[in-house]
């Protein structure tokens, strides 16, 4: 425990420099600010669009989706924030920058995590906010005192799956030491969690709920504060499969450092 | 000077070659992409039959022949460049004793062709067993699709080179080149064909050179336009062409004089 806290303290000392180093560029990080929206709202335009053309896609209305969207948004945004790794392959491995990062005091992925944690995705979770809060103005939904708690298990549950997939997948790199091209992967299955499941067919809907779990960081969760009962249980499961999923990916992870042997030079 | 150009082609084709996991996921990220969407548009029509100008049939295989077109023109050479300013390679690069921009077009290139014989090529094979496909009829069509598809190629190529000369500049700028993926995929036509937007959203399009990328040769694929139409088209890319070069040209004029080597 004592531990964890270390990690803790650490994480928010790297945090606080990590402003000062940005705010060095300052130009840089508007312009990133910008971009990052840009991006957010783009899938909002293909979700509008569409909606101009047909009233209901598989009894979900416009602002539902919307809905969904806006709330997939926040946990993604933490997720990058924490786990921002994208070029773990070439960084660490290839380049064996792996062996430096073991000799470090704390834990190896806490100090991959706080080597390149991007704090200014967290306006992610503002654009999500937004986001929700137009939609559920537009579906006049109403919540209960307890909702703002349920949210934050649910939001840091989503963030934790992602973590978990995406560290299990870095760790790939542990086992090959060429390239291995799976961030951009990750990316591109990552917006599955983005619309209902099921508008896809079973077997993606079957891999979007127990293999690579993202229905649980958008739809899943989100359905609760859209009050569909159906998916309640799904809603309710979403920490549960956030423990699973991130102590997998620490597992895969604490296995392949054990059998990294530095490919770089 | 032609011949290292080719060498340069060859040596990334090969490298791409040699990496073959990347290879692997990249098979993988674009089923996803094309099952994703086609799923979803699925979704989308529902009961309807048309929409868009479109019927559903035409759109699964506008979605499967636009994302085969993006194995061909898409590369990552901007984040490639802005690599090079950041570790301080670039300094390297612009004394040795060739056009640096030129090289990463040859290299892009030498990429794009490996996607398209690799990747592109059995896709779209595949995809026609699953989902119902038409092939251009003639060779003037396929002609034409190639055509076009390289002059995408070029303009693409174009824009990458662009946002990474930025890096020049503003030294980071990891943000704005994802937002211009996104923002290439949606007004390129890939998630979305432009016929689906709003009339005042296509005039402003209209305007700009993304349609160029890829919702002229995917059009010219599904042959839903004549010949006569079609090379109207590839003149559009064509002017776009030359339009982009100028600020490329007068950006890497600027970014040569100011580079600030920050690494090394």
């Amino acid at each position: 425990m004592q531990n964890v806290k270390h990690i803790f303290g650490i994480f928010a000392d790297y945090l606080g420099q990590y402003f000062k180093t940005r705010l060095a560029y300052r130009a840089d990080f508007l312009g990133e600010l910008v971009s990052n929206l840009v991006s957010e709202l783009i899938n909002l335009v293909f979700i509008i669009v569409v909606f101009t053309h047909v009233p209901l896609m598989k009894d979900w209305t416009r602002d539902e989706i919307i809905f969904i969207y806006g709330f997939f948004l926040v946990p993604y945004a933490l997720f990058s924030m924490f786990f921002g790794f994208w070029d773990f392959n070439e960084r660490y491995i290839i380049r064996g920058e792996m062996d430096r990062i073991l000799t470090r005091p704390i834990h190896n992925l806490a100090q991959v995590c706080l080597e390149s944690i991007a704090p200014d995705r967290i306006f992610g979770i503002i654009t999500g906010l937004i986001i929700m809060g137009y939609a559920a103005f537009q579906l006049d939904l109403s919540f209960h005192w307890y909702d703002p708690l349920i949210f934050i298990v649910l939001v840091v549950s989503g963030a934790l799956i992602y973590g978990g997939v995406y560290t299990a997948i870095a760790a790939v790199s542990f086992f090959s030491d060429s390239r291995t091209g799976i961030a951009p992967m990750i990316y591109n299955i990552q917006q599955y969690g983005r619309y209902p499941v099921d508008v896809y067919n079973k077997a993606i809907r079957i891999v979007l709920t127990y293999i690579l779990p993202f229905a649980f960081v958008g739809v899943y969760p989100a359905a609760y504060f859209l009050r569909k009962e159906v998916w309640y249980t799904y809603a309710a499961f979403t920490p549960l499969v956030a423990v699973v999923f991130f102590g997998l990916g620490l597992f895969v992870w604490n296995w392949g450092v054990r059998k990294y042997r530095g490919a770089g030079s | 000077m032609h011949r290292l150009y080719m060498e340069l082609i060859r040596m990334r084709f090969l490298t791409m070659l040699a990496y073959r996991v990347n290879y692997y996921s990249g098979i993988i990220i674009y089923a996803i992409n094309i099952g994703a969407y086609y799923f979803l548009w699925g979704a989308i029509y529902g009961d309807q039959q048309q929409l868009g100008g479109l019927s559903v049939e035409q759109m699964t295989s506008y979605v499967a022949i636009a994302w085969m077109s993006r194995a061909f023109y898409f590369n990552n050479i901007d984040m490639e460049i802005a690599q090079d300013v950041r570790e301080g390679k670039v300094a390297i690069e612009m004394i040795r004793p060739y056009n640096y921009l030129s090289v990463k077009t040859a290299q892009a290139f030498g990429e794009g062709i490996f996607r398209f014989l690799f990747f592109a090529g059995p896709g779209i094979f595949l995809i026609s067993l699953i989902i119902p496909f038409h092939f251009p009829a003639t060779a003037t069509d396929w002609g034409l699709y190639l055509l076009s598809l390289l002059f995408a190629f070029l303009i693409n190529t174009q824009i990458n080179l662009l946002t990474g000369l930025f890096t020049f500049f503003l030294f980071r700028n990891d943000g704005m080149m994802r937002a211009k993926r996104v923002v290439v995929d949606l007004m390129s036509g890939l998630v979305l064909p432009i016929s689906f937007f709003p009339g005042w959203a296509q005039t402003v399009m209209g305007f700009l050179p993304f349609q160029a990328v890829n919702y002229y040769p995917s059009l010219i694929f599904t042959g839903a336009i004549t010949h006569g139409r079609a090379w109207e088209l590839i003149g559009f890319q064509a002017i776009w062409m030359v339009v982009i070069l100028v600020p490329i040209l007068v950006l890497w004029r600027m970014a040569r004089n100011r580079l600030v080597v920050q690494g090394g």
